[in-house]
């Protein structure tokens, strides 16, 4: 069903809240990785405020949606989400990186409620998801399993071990979000390794591709309703989006993959943040 | 012998990797047949300046760390010495079967250089921590197991693997380390353990990180208690020097080992295992990460929580001797 005006201007004020709080958040932590957290959190927040059914009251609810995080650097920006979310005390953010503290760089599943996989080693993710989505099969189970991959990630051998194995085990209760940043840490993906035709890729792994734009709510609900619809092929989402996107002066550049802020950065940062995000929400109020 | 271009004052500039990446530089321009490689970590891992230099010998494969192992072996299969980098925690086990079967058992002539190993990467959580690789390393026959100390100690290795045939496995840290050489020609030997500090009393054998802070609690034991500390620096792991340990025991029969990793199956347990062979008494205890998943944090901050700084390094010397044991001359139930 295509989102509600009120809807989509939900999403929009939540997205720029996170965005923000990502940024406060690599402030907090001395640095992080801000341009692929930015690239990601328009797919988060709508996920995670939309699709996902969850509690985060009870963040072991035995039916909840599972949401993998599989490039699991982006803790900066997921952090923010479960905070905001409930599932732990947004203060802990304030902590992030410090010594002793539950949060580091990689969110570990056995110190952050609300994690279902500790990830951090990239490639990993779809494995596990897959398993996740037909651990719910065997049980009877009516969860649905998300998995974010970077781009940069989909390099990686095991990446296709897996999708294979989804596409034989029709695991269509398993949706893959590809964020397609173009941009890992050495330079741009199609100079370091190339990936395309990455639609092509997934589709001969036998995975219906459906490429999105990744900072477009209604472009991405209109994908996520066709996966959770698919019925023979799992469905990747490849989401087309901006490595550090709404901050003006790393959007787009492969450098800004980790970073950090002194206080005149961040300054700019953030009314860049808030230029970007309030353009957003005018746009979806209609203005 | 290389790296003597180095000076004290490059240590206060440059990280240990940036040693490293410098001196293959160096050794690029010596030798025609070095080639490079990494997996989307060129820069991270300053392998980066060799591929700047030579771009035709470089290769970066994406992040796809098994299928750069692999490419190595083929490498020097081919007739040419590849260096390879990543972090320590994927070379070691995410393309462990690569290194095992493409490179070990072939006797390959390629040099792992890993970076941000032991606790280094503190506040990237235990995906990036690497406490076990020294362990793993040291069990794969044909491999040679570098920890050098610092950034000096680093270009001397980078050298020195060059020069041994066969596969060699090198971990250093990320960012920078304590200086603990000030010049390059301290005499740094393949499987010879560099004295840090003469000592009688007890010794303490540290590597990597751990080395410099060894000497420094010896120093500070020496003026506090009058404690004659022995400081052996081991930056070889494999071949492991059994002089030095043999020294050691008859010498001070008191003996720490201290490393940045889990206290199972690294320099301690090879130490260990020298000990029990030799069947000489004495009184021994490992200081590492107690075989458990670290807490997150800065490196120097893990360190101290471990008790593999200064501190907790003093502490167990203190605990040591104070430990009553049997010499084995008085033993009487030996027979
Ligand atoms: C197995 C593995 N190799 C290397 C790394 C180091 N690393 C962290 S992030 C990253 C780049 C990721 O690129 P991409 O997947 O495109 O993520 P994004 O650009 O969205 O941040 C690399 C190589 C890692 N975390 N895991």
């Amino acid at each position: 069903m295509p989102l509600t005006r009120e809807e989509k201007l939900r999403l929009e004020q939540k997205a720029h809240e996170l965005r923000k709080l990502c940024l406060e958040t690599v402030v907090w932590a001395g640095s992080g990785h801000i341009g692929g957290a930015l690239s990601a959190m328009d797919i988060m927040t709508i996920l995670y405020h939309k699709y996902m059914r969850l509690d985060p009251k009870r963040p072991e609810l035995p039916d909840r949606d599972r949401f993998v995080c599989s490039k699991g650097h982006i803790g900066v920006g997921y952090a923010p989400v479960l905070a905001e979310l409930g599932y732990f005390d947004p203060e802990l953010l304030k902590e992030y990186n410090h010594t002793g503290s539950p949060l580091g760089m990689h969110l570990d599943s056995t110190k952050v409620k609300g994690v279902e996989a500790s990830t951090g080693s990239l490639g990993h993710g779809l494995a596990v998801g897959l398993g996740m989505a037909l651990g719910a099969r065997v049980k009877g189970e009516s969860w649905r399993t998300f998995v974010l991959l970077g781009d940069g990630e989909c390099d990686e051998g095991a990446v296709w071990e897996s999708a294979m194995a989804a596409a034989h085990f029709k695991a269509t209760n398993l949706v893959v979000i590809v964020d397609r940043n173009k941009c890992m840490i050495d330079g741009p993906t199609e100079e370091v390794m190339g990936l395309e035709p990455l639609a092509d890729k997934w589709r001969a792994f036998g995975f219906e591709p459906l490429a999105v734009d990744g900072h477009d709510f209604d472009a991405l609900a209109g994908a996520i309703d066709a996966a959770l619809a698919a019925k023979d092929r799992p469905v990747a989402i490849i989401a087309d989006t901006v490595k550090g996107q709404g901050i003006d002066f790393i959007a787009g550049d492969y450098r800004w993959h980790y970073g950090s802020f002194d206080a005149d950065k961040k300054a700019k940062a953030l009314e860049s943040l808030e230029r970007y995000g309030q353009a957003r929400i005018a746009k979806a109020r209609g203005e | 012998m290389g790296g003597l271009t180095y000076t004290m004052l490059d240590a206060m500039k440059m990280s240990t990797a940036e040693y490293y990446g410098k001196t293959l530089c160096e050794l690029g321009a010596e030798h025609p047949d070095i080639v490079g490689l990494s997996a989307d970590l060129a820069k991270s891992t300053k392998i980066g300046l060799f591929g700047e230099a030579f771009p035709e010998r470089f290769f970066n494969v994406g992040i796809a760390e098994q299928n750069m192992v692999g490419m190595a072996a083929g490498l020097a299969k081919a007739g040419l010495t590849p260096y390879l980098s990543t972090f320590a925690v994927f070379a070691s086990m995410r393309a462990l079967d690569q290194v095992h079967t493409d490179i070990c058992y072939q006797n390959l002539n390629a040099k792992i250089i890993a970076t941000h190993a032991g606790l280094s990467f503190g506040q990237a959580g235990s995906t990036h921590h690497c406490t076990e690789d020294i362990a793993i390393m040291r069990a794969m026959a044909n491999m040679t197991v570098i920890v050098p100390a610092d950034g000096i100690e680093t270009a001397n290795a980078v050298r020195a693997a060059y020069e041994k045939k066969g596969p060699v496995y090198i971990r250093i840290n990320r960012g920078f380390d304590q200086v603990l050489y000030d010049r390059p020609d301290y005499g740094f030997r393949l499987g010879k353990a560099v004295t840090l500090h003469e000592g009688t009393d007890l010794t303490v054998i540290a590597c990597g990180a751990c080395s410099w802070r060894a000497l420094e609690a010896a120093r500070a034991l020496e003026k506090t208690d009058g404690l004659k500390v022995r400081v052996l620096n081991m930056h070889t792991i494999k071949p492991i020097d059994e002089a030095a340990i043999e020294a050691a025991i008859m010498d001070t029969r008191r003996v720490i080992t201290v490393e940045d990793h889990n206290v199972i199956g690294g320099l301690g347990s090879a130490v260990a295992e020298v000990a029990a062979g030799l069947g000489k008494s004495l009184t021994f205890k490992r200081l590492g990460i107690p075989d458990c998943f670290s807490i997150i944090g800065l490196h120097e901050d893990l360190m101290a929580h471990y008790g593999i700084d200064e501190n907790g390094i003093m502490a167990a010397v203190r605990e040591l001797m104070g430990r009553d044991f049997e010499a084995d001359e008085n033993w009487d139930d030996e027979v």
